[in-house]
């Protein structure tokens, strides 16, 4: 009976101490979880992210907005008392394309005596120019189109109007 | 968007060749690509890519500004008129005076880019002055 009573006794306490290092383990991955969350509100390069606790160790998940807001949380995370392990499944996002330049175009002044420079050796055309719009008028041999278009294609024309007679 | 993809083929004939500083913007129902080529041969696949597409270039809607990369200074030059000699000028610009002439298929030096129409070159005789970019045909 005594023996019995002990064994129980030892049950007993062994299961209060299982639970009370459950509830503290619980409570730490609880308040280490706050603690993230009220870091996501004054960081920006937070938002974006979700974290889980387990036992210590910060699950970190979603996309940073670069390698920079990367190491900041972790470093951030890594201060947070409790925290034994960050381990960050985010990704990074690519980095933004350049901002494509603006479409230049020539003025009419040198657009013009450019145009006649490249038109001056195919006789039978003749062109002009305004606003930036090349207009071509008269004829011209297939065999040369592709030539006189590929020179003034590069002269940063508005547009060209081909208004050539193809022979 | 809509010319975008009317000339699919074209941009992506300009992305498959290589086309450096590859620039593709939309305006005024115009579609604007510069950028540059590795090479002559390069631009000529691009400029026959947009032939197929608009055979007698009749659209209006495409202004390609895509020249052959600088050549590098002191390389060496083709002049690839049809048949005549190369007009060599004392500036860059029609209106400048003949300073000499540089024969069909001759080899000559690229003393330097100034843009991309007149380049400006030395002849083996010696005769300096400004020739017509679209006559010269870089070497490799």
């Amino acid at each position: 009976m005594k023996k019995t009573t002990r064994c129980l006794l030892t049950a007993v306490m062994i299961c209060i101490a299982s639970s009370i290092l459950f509830f503290s383990c619980g409570n730490k991955d609880a308040s280490i979880l706050a603690a993230i969350d009220s870091k996501k509100k004054d960081m920006k390069e937070m938002s974006g992210i979700t974290a889980s606790v387990d036992k210590g160790v910060v699950t970190l998940s979603g996309e940073y907005a670069n390698a920079d807001s990367k190491s900041m949380c972790e470093q951030s995370v890594k201060g947070i008392p409790g925290v034994k392990q960050v381990v960050d499944n985010c990704t990074v996002a690519p980095p933004p394309p350049p901002p494509s330049a603006p479409v230049v175009i020539a003025a009419d002044d040198p657009l013009t005596k450019d145009v006649a420079d490249a038109i001056k050796d195919y006789p039978g055309v003749s062109a002009t120019v305004k606003d930036g719009e090349v207009t071509l008028n008269g004829d011209i041999k297939r065999a040369s189109l592709q030539k006189l278009m590929m020179s003034l294609h590069t002269l940063k024309p508005k547009r060209i109007n081909n208004q050539l007679t193809i022979k | 968007m809509a010319l975008q993809d009317k000339y699919k083929e074209l941009l992506d004939t300009a992305k498959t060749i290589g086309i450096a500083n590859l620039q593709v913007r939309e305006q005024d129902n115009v579609l604007y690509i510069d950028g540059e080529a590795p090479d002559g041969a390069a631009k000529d696949q691009l400029w026959n890519s947009y032939a197929k597409l608009d055979p007698d270039f009749r659209a209006g809607d495409v202004v390609m500004n895509v020249n052959v990369s600088p050549a590098v200074p002191g390389s060496k030059a083709t002049v690839s008129t049809d048949s005549s000699n190369l007009n060599i000028r004392k500036g860059p610009g029609t209106d400048q005076p003949i300073v000499g002439k540089a024969a069909h298929n001759a080899t000559v030096v690229l003393v330097s880019k100034t843009n991309d129409q007149w380049w400006l070159i030395r002849t083996d005789k010696g005769e300096e002055g400004y020739a017509y970019a679209q006559y010269l045909s870089p070497q490799s």
